[in-house]
């Protein structure tokens, strides 16, 4: 699936990032709540509102596992196997919304936003698989 | 009857003013054949299709964008009876072109994605969230006559 050219290409965009990881993680749920409402069934217990302290502390958590699965791409299914678990067992969140672009479209709208031009086709293609593999590991354990 | 705000009117309307649809639609077009390579398979007349750099390059990929993103504008145009806009559209996609419609709704995500980096900060979340409903509602319009 990903490349060694993909995975280089996820690794500097994630480094152009510089500290912004906070930042990007809010804004892109509070754009999949925007855009995908009904996402929202998932956060009950939430402050939704924009700029809430859950939204920015939650979208750095995504962030950071992000980050995670980044660092260890060679070995998703290991790196992310407590997330993993915790989709499957406790949050059970709609399968088809992970492998749906859900997130993955809106993380995507966020970093297209910052980098403009720089995020080229290439770029594009490789986060958006490397989004794929990803939620694919987050389903593997529902059933 | 899709129920359009003034403020998502606004949105989709004020930004569309701005979009080149030459470019952006060839780009887009660009973007679903790299990104997803398997839609390559409606378009084995086009040619040289064998890298990014080829595809961006492709004339034939350029035009036929433009002619897609065009016939987009035409539902913008007509926001209030895009099912009606698309009818003969969609026959022809199911019965003719034969693609699958979950390829309406790859190509609306790429669109958007274009638009994002084209815009920056301009394509705010209320933006967005008006696109992806007018990507969602072509789709679902260009799906409608399928059988």
């Amino acid at each position: 699936m990903l490349t060694a050219e993909d995975k280089k290409l996820i690794q500097q965009i994630w480094g152009k990032l510089g500290g912004a990881e906070e930042d990007i993680g809010a804004e892109a749920l509070w754009r999949m709540f925007h855009s995908y409402p009904p996402t929202k069934t998932y956060f009950p217990h939430f402050d939704l509102s924009q700029g809430s302290d859950q939204i920015r502390g939650h979208g750095k958590k995504v962030v950071a596992a992000l980050g995670t699965a980044i660092k260890n791409m060679d070995n998703l299914s290991q790196a992310l196997s407590e997330l993993s678990n915790l989709h499957a067992y406790n949050l059970r969140v709609d399968p088809p919304h992970f492998s749906l672009q859900f997130l993955s479209q809106c993380l995507q709208v966020v970093l297209a936003t910052r980098l403009g031009k720089e995020y080229t086709p290439e770029v594009h293609s490789a986060v958006d698989k490397f989004m794929s593999a990803v939620a694919a590991v987050l389903a593997e354990k529902y059933r | 009857m899709v129920n359009w705000t003034a403020e998502e009117k606004q949105l989709i309307t004020g930004l569309w003013g701005k979009v080149n649809v030459a470019e952006c639609g060839g780009e887009a077009l660009a973007r679903l054949l790299i990104v997803y390579p398997w839609t390559q398979r409606f378009f084995s007349n086009f040619g040289n299709l064998s890298s990014p750099t080829a595809i961006i390059g492709n004339p034939k990929v350029q035009a036929h964008g433009k002619k897609v993103l065009t016939s987009f504008g035409e539902a913008i145009k007509n926001l209030d009876s895009i099912k009606k806009c698309f009818a003969q559209l969609s026959k022809l996609h199911c019965d003719k072109l034969h693609v699958d419609p979950e390829n309406f709704r790859l190509l609306g995500d790429i669109l958007i994605i274009v638009l994002a980096a084209n815009y920056g900060k301009e394509f705010t979340p209320a933006c967005q969230a008006a696109w992806q409903k007018m990507v969602r509602v072509v789709a679902h319009a260009l799906a409608h006559e399928y059988h």
